[in-house]
Order: structure tokens, then C-alpha cells, then sequence
């Protein structure tokens, strides 16, 4: 048989020699590449993800590739499960099987669940040479075939010359060193982006095509493979261009002797199928056979998206205003007419400074959303940011003269790829833009340690480091990086980017771990201008707020996804109760007992104590207020509707549309379990109410508690009495006929106007009520003094869960707070019969005064808490069980 | 054996079956109190009733074995979890290997080997046994890899000459067998040559988890084996096929220890040594052939049979 021969099996065997037709690896079943996969492996969906692979080798794909590399999954474990289960699917089983990871326990973990001869992807020398001995030595044990990235200590290799280097390098140590067989060698050097806009990119498939030929002329056996889909990916989006690079790519890398590589075959064009003006385009990139190829490519490129009509030279753009003008030509490159342009813009401005805050900045985040949105290829992004770079250029004068001195830099802003990571395509991007935007940039390269990262951000005092990485192990290492700076105490913010990073690693795993700063996702490139900015000056502290709050909220929402299916039982979690002090000084005696009316609050009263984010959000405006009414894109909506509201608010309290009311009540109170005992008076005399509280149960990450209510009042074995308060509050009372009245009117938009401010209005009133209570009425808190901001914060001691909201998601307690306190009788606010408050502009719930209490979402419960809180309760639990199917698992 | 066919012994169970033994011979000593019926575990007889192994080892180097396979199929924890004896492993593997080497001891006349058998347990890492769970394991590579580990240890402590890792249903099962052993040689800074032997359950050419003949060799490949080959569930005829694509492609010697035939209605075997004989001659023919022996079914006269026959063939060059 000859040396040539790789010899690889699933059920089947797949043999290739050097007359073997080019092998084609289907590459779908890869959480890195393919988005729909990825979802499927996120939700559990394995009968989809297996059809994703049965699909593919259906469809012709000679091996499959699996990776489950992703920050968000557990990647072993996906790994053995798909593995498992494609391995009783014989169709799909046949074809040996690609196990792919840059993570080593993920790729051994693959290897012990395929009886057939598959390959690993990759090992390199990355990491050093005893690594990959120790690596290679091991694939062998597993009788496996093996990838080599063209990889060393120094960094991927980005060249010919450093390509063939390594791939001889490597061949020598596993043949003589490992004992590996060679022809179970499979170099894979690089594919890399072409017609990226950058020069250094020129000539990065012709190195791959002449590294391929001197691999299989030089080193005896060994075989060639790629991930060939790379080379177009300046073109995402545009699919004609890609198959014609595709198939041009493999037609010149087979000739070249590649022997299989990772292809979406639904992504190729036949290679004498592609027009001929393309072909010649698209081949003059990939042989860096002309200066301006890529030029030439790209025009093409614009002609075949949409209509695909041919263009022709269209001036009548120039006809527009200047401002218009200007975003045209940032969103298409066009440098010719920008500086007439700017100079246009700059006599209409009072100052030259504001050209480049107003139209100029305004057409780049044009640029931003299309490029975000696919609708523009990296190398158009980089000609928008050399317009702007023009357009700054010849205002620096100006601004100059005006300052009298030098321009200032927008900021400095440290840029690095992370350690292990060497893609730095992305990263330079943002260089780029940025420095077109003023920015000072202090690019430190690649593979760039945590370490080194802190030291040169304090030696160059930055105001701002940006992470980028590609791979999926950069996660973790941004993590790291984000640790340490913790660690450090330093605070400066971290920009997160990178076509592996997403929001949600960043506000799970990142953010999570930067209490001192905080952590920005980045979508893309462009992106980065409008985030630097914000960061910089007087605007930092709002819109860090607002991250931090829309962080808090994905991470909610993730854990709540997570936690869904790992509960524990409810004795598990009472074991897990939050064990509390209770002595003199978190036990707060109240001034006095038991219930107080609370009438005549007039409006004006209430008005300080508006949250008016919430009121925004009703009309789907979404931000922080007050930043919301400087927004660019929603501001001016929302102050139009915040004058509205404002005038409405006059009304209401002139002419008397609504009367507010409310009452409260305080008691001595036990926690017996998760139960909350309220007592007549502080012997404990008669019980008036028996609280039944629900308790957490989430698995928690050690030292944290599964709460329950209970756990923040003192128990009644501890012998000391506590108090618990209690209240419910309306401001709805006569607002029906106005409501009607706008709605006969077919007026809808005052008449929500109208219910939304009621609502502000009712919220408004229990935090009024609960700082009387604070102050006044149980006056743990008398010298209390707090902005309206800090009490929407909730800085103060204490808090007041409602029965329906996330701590406490049991409605049917509404039933006995309303009895305690006679609500309906004090208040006019009744219950409807599916527990909800009438008027609607109404909130009820309980007092908790231990300094810590604090909100918690209850999250899901299972079956055996609810029947144990209907034994507690007396009742039958099928008869009480539709109170909580929403909190049920 | 680049001079000569080698022959390989016949079944040991069959053999075993001829002796009609009761319960208390597989405990007597040993395992007299041990609260599981241990009649059936077969290997436990190389400690209760050692002097029956050797006379089985006896007959098949009379009959001009070669290689005789110690009484170890299911010298595994796995296996021998059936009966809660996971803790006799040593003693299984170890006193199994010294009797069958003291037999070979015996014979000055040409060399004799001893080949320690191991079996594939009776789990497989790559199927799941629950049809509405295909994703579950019962045994997993590690499980299976710690248990060969043990065997392997003990079998060349009591002296081996090889190893035979033999009716291999599972390649997954056979992989992990190999790593074990890649590791006990390393550890023990020892080399044994390695024979391996699958079982190719029915005409449909494949294992029972699905690998045809040809995946299965390139799957085991990675290790310099002695030979590899077939054996079990299928008579001497119907393996010729699948031994002929082992000839063309593989890179070791190649043997076969096929049964005396299919079961019949009660489970025996029927095929005489001259039936046997008269199919084996053909894969002599060709030219196919390293190793040859016996497997269930098969009995001293049918190795007999085979010796005689080897003698007049050149062995498969590869």
C-alpha cells in the first residue's frame, strides 16, 4: 500500500491517496461557524443538531466536523453527547469524524466516543514542543489522525516562509520524536482573508498555495487541509462573490496538492460556471496578481448585491444638502469631494469641532449600523474610516487656530489580543477607526499577556483598554484579564470585541468579574467610535449606568434560562435558608403598632418620587432617564412626550381626577420555616395572619443562600420578637370617567398617557409611603435623606416586595395582606377574582426592615414546594396549583 | 513465523462442558462462602479446579498448538461484577497465566506460547442499550480502560508471552483495550506482541456496532499489532470473505479461529475437524492465512486436524 495513504473510518472506511478526489469536510456541525447550530446545541435540541448532520452527509461531506466551542456551553459535554448520539445513526456514522477544539479536554473527551479513526483538530506548537509531543503522543494512543496548525510559540505564521518552517518543524518532531505515522499528518497552513483592504493581507492565499505545494513535495506523506470559507470573509453577506473565491480558492489550493478541507458545498460555485469578469477579479485577489484587485473586486462586489444591475458613475448625490452629502460619502468611501465638503460644513458651523461631533459622526454610525447589520464588508468600513480621517485632517487646522494650540486626542486607548490568540484582523479595524476619530492608540500586537496588558495601561495612563480575541479560549482569557484588574484595583474601561465575543459572555462572565469597572461589549468596528465616546468626558458615569443596568438584566434572564432545569429540592434549600443576625441593631422597634390610614396626598406630594424610566419604557422608548431625552435617536420623541406628561400631571392635580389612598400597618411577627407568623402585639397574643413565603430553588454557587422572605424575620425559636409591615396604596380612585371621556374621544393616546401616569403615580406613593414608614411611622431610618435618584435605587434600609412581583410571585397572599389591613375598607381598592388590584393603579405588599433584606427573584419552584405550601395553607394542592403554574417547572 | 502457519488453540468452554461441573467446583477454596451462584464463570476454575484448565491447555498443545489462550474471556471487573467477584481479578488473570505457562513448560519439542485472552466484556462504549435513549452509555472508555487495565497487569505478572484481545464487537471497546495496554507497557517498561481478533457477526460483513471489516483494521491500526484477524460467531466459510480483505490491506500478520460451524437448534456445534479442515484448506489456498485456531465449538481433534493441515502451506507474506 503506498506511504501516501491516510487511512481514516467511521463505520466505513474513507481511504485517501494522492489520486483521491479532494475531500470535503462538512463544516455545519460546528457551533463557531454555524449560528443555527449553535442554537440548536444551546436549547437541547440534539434531534435537529443530528439532522444538521445527517443533512451534511447526505449532501456529500466525506467527514464531519464537530466543534462545541463556545464560551456560553459546556463544549465536553456537547461534545460526548453528539458524539453519542450521531453514533447511533448509521447514515451518519459511516463518515469518520473530525473532533474539533482548542481546548485539549474537549478534543480527548471526543476521542473516547469514536470506535472509528477520526482526526483531531488541531494541535500546534503553540504552546511549545513538550505540549505538543505530549499531545501528538496521546492522539496516537487514541489511534486518531491528526491536524497541525502552522503555529509555534511565535504566532501563526502569516507567511510562506514561516509557514513552511513550522509545518517541517512540526513533521520532524512527530515522526522522530512521536512516532507518529506521517501520513496521518494533516497540515493545515492558514487560510486566511483576502481583499481585507489591509496590504498585508495581499498576498495571504498565495502563501497558502505555495506552502500547500512545497508541504507535499517536501514532507513524505503528510497531507494538506484548510478551513476554506476564511479566505472570503471580507464579503460576508455577499453569497456570489463568496462562491466564486471559494471555488477559485480550491481549484488553485487542489492543484497546489490540498487534499481536504472544511467547505460549505452549498457555498460553492462550479469553478467554470463563474463569470469570467469575476473569475479574473476574484483570482487576481487570490494570486495577488494586481495592485488595485481588491479595488476591483469590491466595485464588483457592489454591482451584484441587490438588483445585481451593473452601475454606472452616479453624481447625482452631489445634489443633495451637505450633511447628506457627507454620509454618502463616509457610507461609500468617497474621498474625492470631502474635503470641499467639510470645508461647506465648517462655514454653516459655529465651531469646527462641531462638523466632526454632528453630520460627520452621525454618517459613521450610519456605517456602523450597516456594517453591524452584514449590508457592508469590512474593507468598505476601513475606506468610510479614511474618509473620516480626511475629513478630521482638515478641520485639525481649524480647530487649532481656534484653540490656539494643539488639538487634544480624543482619548488614548490601549488595543491587544489576547494571550493564545493571534487574530488581530478585527482588532486593527478598530485601530484604525478609532485613530480616525482622534483617538490615540497604543496597539500592543497579539498573544498580549494580562499582565502586560495592566502594566502598559498604567505606564501609558489610558483611558480606555480594548480586548479582542477570535478564538473561543479568548473568552476566558478576557476573563482573566478582567480578574486581574479587579485584583489590581484598577477600573478602566474594558472594551470587549471579537466574532467569539457576545453580550451575554461579556455581561455573564466578564462584567461579573469587574466590580471595580465595566465591561462593554462591541459589536464591530464601528461600533467602537460611538462606545470610546461615550466613555470619555461628562457622559461616562450615565451611560456606564445604563450598561450596568441592561448587564444586570442579561444576566438575569440568563441565570433564569440556566437555572431553569437544575433545581434542588425544597429541603435542600431550606438546609441553604440566609441565616440572618437578629439582635438590637438589625431589629428596629417599631414607634408604634398596628394600622394607619393614609388620605389627602396631594399629587405634588408624590411627584419627587417618580421613576420615570419605567413611563418611557411603556411607550417603548428604552433608556435611562434623564439621559433618554438626549438620546440621538429617541430623544426627541421622548421629550415631546415627557412635555405631555407634565402637562397632563397639572391637570390632574387642578382640576382633581384622581384622589390617592392608602394604608399601612405594622406587627410583631416570627418566621416559623418559610413561614411568616403576624401577631396582635408583641406577646404574640393572637395570631391575626399567617404569611406563607416561597423559597429559592435554584442551585446556588456556593456561599449564597436560597432566600425566602422568612429568612429576614427574626424565628420565633430565637425568642426575640420581630416586626414586619405591611401596605397597600392607590392612586387610581376616580380616574374611570377621564379614561372614558379620552376614549369616547377616540383620544387613545391621552387616554394611556393618563393610565401610564396613575400607575408612575401609585409607585410613586409607596415609595412616599415607605419612607414615612422609614422615617415616621416605624422610624428606624428618622434622619433619612436620599435624592429622588438614590431612592429609585433603593439605597435605603429595607424593602417592600409586592405579592405577584419576582420575590414574591404568590398572588393568593394579596388575600390575607388585604384582610390584615382591611384594604378594601380603608383604601376602596378591591381584589378581582383573579387576584389583580382595582383600581390598577394600585401596589400592595410587605415591609422587611432587617438592613439585609433585599430583593431577590424567587425563579422557578418545583411540584414538591407548592404541595407543601398547600399542606401549610390547609388547602388541596390541585385546587391551588394554577395560583403558581408560571413559577413552576 | 515468517517460515511457518502458527496454530492457536480450540474453545476452552466447549472443553469446559465436557466435564459436567457442579457449583462447588467453581468454589471450592477459593469462594465457598461467596453468597452469588457462581456456576457458568468459567475462569474462575483456573483457581477452584486448576488441574481441568491445564489438562484443556494439555490437549491443544498434544494436538500441535502453538499458542494456547489462558482461561481469562472474562477476566474483567466489568465481567466479573455479574458475580460481584470484581476483587478476583488479580488471582483470575494471574494464576490463569502461571498454569498455562506451566503446561507450555512441559513441551521441549518446538516453542509454545501463551496468549492472554481478553475478552470484550459484555458492555460495548458504543452503543447504548436503551433504544429510547441512544445517547446513553452503560461502560464508558475510562470504566473500560481501568478494568483492562488490571487484567493486562496481572496477565503478564503470571507470565504471557502475548496478548490477545479477542472477539471484539466493539472497536470502541477494543481502542480503549490498547490504550490500557499502551500504558501498562509503559509503566511496566515491558513489550508484549499484541494479536486482535474481531468478530464479524453475520453476512452483513460488520461488526455488531456497525463497522465493516475494513474500518475495523484501520481503526486499530495505530498500534504495531503482531496480527489481527477474525473470530466467533461465524463458521470457517463464511469468514473467508472478510479475511480476504483483511489480507489485501493489512499491514500485520492476519489470523482467524473461526467456530466448527453455526449453533445448531440446542446450541452445540456440528462441524467435524475434517469439515473444518476441508474449509480452512481453502483459505490456505489462497494464501490468506498467519494464525489459525478454534473457537466455540471447536475441540483438540479439530486442532489436530488443522496442525497437520498447516504443515504442507506456506504462511501469508505481508
Amino acid at each position: 500500500m503506498a506511504q501516501t495513504t491516510l487511512m481514516l473510518s467511521g463505520l466505513e472506511p474513507l481511504i485517501v491517496t494522492s489520486e483521491s478526489n479532494f475531500i470535503n469536510i462538512g463544516e455545519r456541525t460546528n457551533v463557531t461557524g454555524s449560528r443555527a447550530f449553535l442554537r440548536l446545541i444551546q436549547s437541547g435540541d440534539y434531534e435537529s443538531a443530528i439532522a444538521v448532520a445527517l443533512e451534511q452527509v447526505n449532501g456529500g461531506a466525506q467527514i464531519i466536523d464537530v466543534n462545541m466551542d463556545e464560551g456560553m456551553i459546556d463544549g465536553k459535554e456537547a461534545m460526548v453527547t453528539f458524539l453519542n448520539l450521531i453514533a447511533a445513526e448509521p447514515d451518519i456514522a459511516r463518515v469518520p469524524v473530525m473532533i474539533d477544539s482548542s481546548k485539549w479536554e474537549i478534543i480527548e473527551a471526543g476521542l473516547k466516543c469514536i470506535q472509528g479513526k477520526g482526526i483531531v483538530n488541531s494541535i500546534s506548537l503553540k504552546e511549545g514542543e513538550a505540549a505538543f509531543v505530549s499531545q501528538a503522543k496521546t492522539v496516537k494512543s487514541y489511534g486518531a489522525a491528526v491536524i497541525v496548525m502552522a503555529f509555534d510559540e511565535n504566532g501563526q505564521a502569516d507567511s510562506f516562509e514561516r509557514r513552511i518552517e513550522i509545518c517541517k518543524r512540526s513533521y520532524d518532531i512527530l515522526t522522530e520524536i512521536v512516532g507518529f505515522n506521517k501520513q496521518d499528518i494533516i497540515f493545515d497552513p492558514n487560510i486566511f482573508p483576502v481583499a481585507t483592504g489591509m496590504e498585508e493581507h495581499n498576498s495571504n492565499a498565495l502563501d497558502f498555495f505555495r506552502a500547500t505545494k512545497w508541504i507535499k513535495e517536501n514532507l513524505d506523506g503528510a497531507h494538506v487541509s484548510g478551513g476554506v470559507s476564511n479566505v472570503s470573509f471580507s464579503f460576508r453577506g455577499n453569497t456570489k462573490v463568496r462562491e466564486a473565491m471559494h471555488s477559485a480558492f480550491l481549484y488553485h489550493a487542489i492543484e497546489h496538492g490540498m487534499d481536504m478541507g472544511i467547505v460549505n458545498p452549498s457555498m460553492l460555485e462550479i469553478y467554470s460556471d463563474i463569470e469570467p469578469k469575476l473569475l479574473e477579479y476574484v483570482e487576481d485577489v487570490l494570486l495577488n496578481r494586481k495592485a488595485e484587485a481588491t479595488e476591483k473586486l469590491l466595485e464588483y462586489a457592489e454591482t451584484v448585491k441587490g438588483s445585481g444591475k451593473k452601475k454606472t458613475i452616479d453624481l447625482s448625490w452631489r445634489k443633495q444638502e451637505v450633511n447628506q452629502r457627507l454620509a454618502h460619502a463616509l457610507i461609500k468611501g468617497i474621498v474625492e469631494f470631502i474635503e470641499e465638503d467639510v470645508e461647506e460644513c465648517r462655514q454653516n458651523h459655529e465651531r469646527p469641532i462641531q462638523v466632526i461631533e454632528g453630520p460627520l459622526m452621525d454618517g459613521m454610525n450610519v456605517v456602523g449600523d450597516l456594517f453591524g447589520s452584514g449590508k457592508m464588508f469590512l474593507p468598505q468600513v476601513v475606506k468610510s474610516a479614511r474618509v473620516m480621517k480626511k475629513a478630521v485632517a482638515y478641520l485639525l487646522p481649524f480647530i487649532e487656530a481656534e484653540k490656539g494650540g494643539k488639538i487634544e486626542s480624543s482619548g488614548k486607548i490601549l488595543l491587544a489580543t489576547v494571550k493564545g490568540d493571534v487574530h488581530d484582523i478585527g482588532k486593527n479595524i478598530v485601530g484604525v477607526v478609532l485613530g480616525c476619530n482622534n483617538y490615540e492608540i497604543i496597539d500592543l500586537g497579539v498573544m498580549v499577556s494580562a499582565e502586560k496588558i495592566i502594566a502598559k495601561a498604567k505606564e501609558e495612563q489610558v483611558d480606555i483598554i480594548g480586548l479582542s480575541g477570535l478564538i473561543t479560549p479568548s473568552l476566558d482569557e478576557m476573563v482573566h484579564v478582567a480578574q486581574e484588574l479587579e485584583k489590581a484595583k484598577l477600573s478602566y474601561p474594558l472594551l470587549i470585541g471579537g466574532a467569539t465575543t457576545s453580550r451575554v459572555h461579556t455581561a455573564v462572565k466578564i462584567d461579573e468579574h469587574y466590580s471595580n469597572g465595566q465591561a462593554v461589549h462591541v459589536l464591530d468596528a464601528s461600533r467602537s467610535v460611538t462606545v470610546a465616546e461615550q466613555l470619555m468626558g461628562k457622559k461616562k458615569k450615565a451611560f456606564i449606568d445604563e450598561v450596568k443596568i441592561d448587564y444586570a438584566k442579561v444576566r438575569t434572564q440568563h441565570e433564569k434560562h440556566l437555572k431553569a432545569k437544575q433545581l434542588i429540592s425544597i429541603n435542600v434549600a431550606r438546609e441553604n435558608r440566609a441565616i440572618l443576625k437578629f439582635n438590637s441593631e438589625t431589629i428596629a422597634k417599631p414607634n408604634r403598632l398596628g394600622t394607619e390610614i393614609i388620605d389627602g396626598i396631594s399629587i405634588s406630594t408624590l411627584l419627587p418620587f417618580i421613576d420615570w424610566t419605567p413611563f418611557f419604557q411603556t411607550w417603548e422608548l428604552y433608556g435611562r432617564y434623564p439621559n433618554i431625552l438626549d438620546d440621538s435617536i429617541v430623544g426627541a420623541e421622548a421629550q415631546k412626550l415627557f412635555i405631555d406628561a407634565k402637562q397632563m400631571l397639572q391637570k390632574i392635580e387642578k382640576e382633581n381626577w384622581i384622589s390617592a389612598k392608602g394604608v399601612v400597618g405594622i406587627f410583631a411577627a416570627n418566621s416559623v420555616g418559610d413561614d411568616i407568623e403576624i401577631y396582635s402585639d408583641v406577646n404574640r397574643t393572637k395570631t391575626l395572619y399567617t404569611q406563607r413565603t416561597l423559597r429559592q430553588q435554584t442551585k446556588k454557587a456556593q456561599s449564597q443562600a436560597n432566600f425566602a422572605l422568612a429568612d429576614f424575620i427574626a424565628p420565633k425559636e430565637s425568642g426575640t420578637i420581630d416586626y414586619i409591615g405591611a401596605f397597600a396604596v392607590t392612586s387610581g380612585i376616580g380616574i374611570n370617567p377621564h379614561i372614558e371621556k379620552f376614549e369616547t374621544d377616540h383620544d387613545d393616546y391621552n387616554a394611556i398617557l393618563l393610565k401610564a401616569l396613575a400607575d408612575r403615580l401609585a409607585e410613586a406613593f409607596a415609595e412616599y409611603l415607605h419612607f414615612e414608614v422609614r422615617s415616621r411611622i416605624w422610624g428606624y431610618a428618622a434622619s433619612e435623606k436620599l435624592s429622588n435618584e438614590d431612592l429609585i435605587k433603593e439605597k435605603y434600609r429595607g424593602i417592600r416586595p409586592a405579592p405577584g412581583y419576582p420575590a414574591c410571585p404568590d398572588h393568593t397572599e394579596k388575600i390575607g395582606l388585604f384582610e390584615l389591613l382591611d384594604v378594601t375598607k380603608n383604601t376602596e381598592i378591591s381584589l378581582t377574582e383573579s387576584l389583580a388590584m382595582t383600581p390598577t393603579a394600585s401596589v400592595s405588599g410587605w415591609y422587611f426592615a432587617h438592613p439585609n433584606a433585599k430583593y431577590f427573584g424567587l425563579g422557578k419552584v418545583n411540584e414538591g414546594q407548592i404541595r407543601d405550601v398547600a399542606a401549610r395553607k390547609n388547602e388541596d394542592y390541585e385546587s391551588i396549583r394554577r395560583w403558581y403554574s408560571s413559577i413552576l417547572v | 513465523m515468517e517460515e511457518r502457519i502458527l496454530v492457536l488453540d480450540g474453545a476452552m468452554g466447549t472443553m469446559i462442558q465436557r466435564h459436567d461441573l457442579e457449583e462447588y467446583d467453581f468454589r471450592k477454596g477459593a469462594f465457598e462462602n461467596h453468597k452469588k451462584p457462581l456456576k457458568g464463570n468459567n475462569d474462575l476454575l483456573s483457581i477452584t479446579r486448576p488441574e481441568i484448565i491445564k489438562e484443556i491447555h494439555k490437549a491443544y498443545f498434544d494436538a500441535g498448538a502453538d499458542i494456547v489462550e489462558t482461561n481469562t474471556f472474562s477476566g474483567t471487573s466489568i465481567a466479573q461484577s455479574d458475580y460481584d467477584l470484581e476483587h478476583a481479578v488479580y488471582d483470575i488473570n494471574y494464576q490463569s497465566a502461571i498454569i498455562a505457562k506451566e503446561v507450555a513448560a512441559q513441551y521441549k519439542d518446538k516453542p509454545r506460547f501463551v496468549a492472554g485472552s481478553i475478552g470484550p466484556t459484555n458492555r460495548t462504549a458504543s452503543i447504548s442499550p436503551d433504544v429510547n435513549d441512544p445517547g446513553f452509555r452503560a461502560i464508558t472508555f475510562d470504566e473500560l480502560k481501568t478494568a483492562y487495565k488490571a487484567q493486562v497487569e496481572a496477565l503478564i505478572k503470571g507470565g504471557v508471552d502475548l496478548l490477545l484481545v479477542e472477539t471484539v464487537f466493539d472497536t470502541l471497546n477494543a481502542k480503549a483495550a490498547l490504550f490500557a495496554i499502551q500504558e501498562v507497557f509503559n509503566e511496566m517498561n515491558n513489550e508484549l506482541p499484541i494479536m486482535v481478533s474481531g468478530t464479524i457477526t453475520d453476512q452483513s460483513g460488520r461488526t455488531l456496532t456497525g463497522q465493516t471489516t475494513e474500518a475495523f483494521l484501520i481503526s486499530l491500526s495505530h498500534m504495531p499489532l503482531l496480527s489481527i484477524g477474525l473470530n466467533c460467531a461465524l463458521g470457517a466459510h463464511m469468514m473467508r470473505p472478510y479475511l480476504q480483505i483483511l489480507n489485501k490491506i493489512a499491514p500485520f500478520a492476519v489470523s482467524a479461529h473461526p467456530n466448527a460451524g453455526l449453533p445448531n437448534a440446542f446450541g452445540g456445534y456440528d462441524e467435524s475437524p475434517e469439515q473444518m479442515a476441508a474449509q480452512i484448506k481453502e483459505f490456505l489456498d489462497e494464501g490468506l492465512m498467519n494464525i489459525i485456531g478454534g473457537c466455540c465449538g471447536t475441540t483438540p481433534e479439530h486442532i489436530q486436524e488443522i496442525s497437520t493441515l498447516v504443515k504442507n502451506y506456506k504462511p501469508r507474506k505481508y
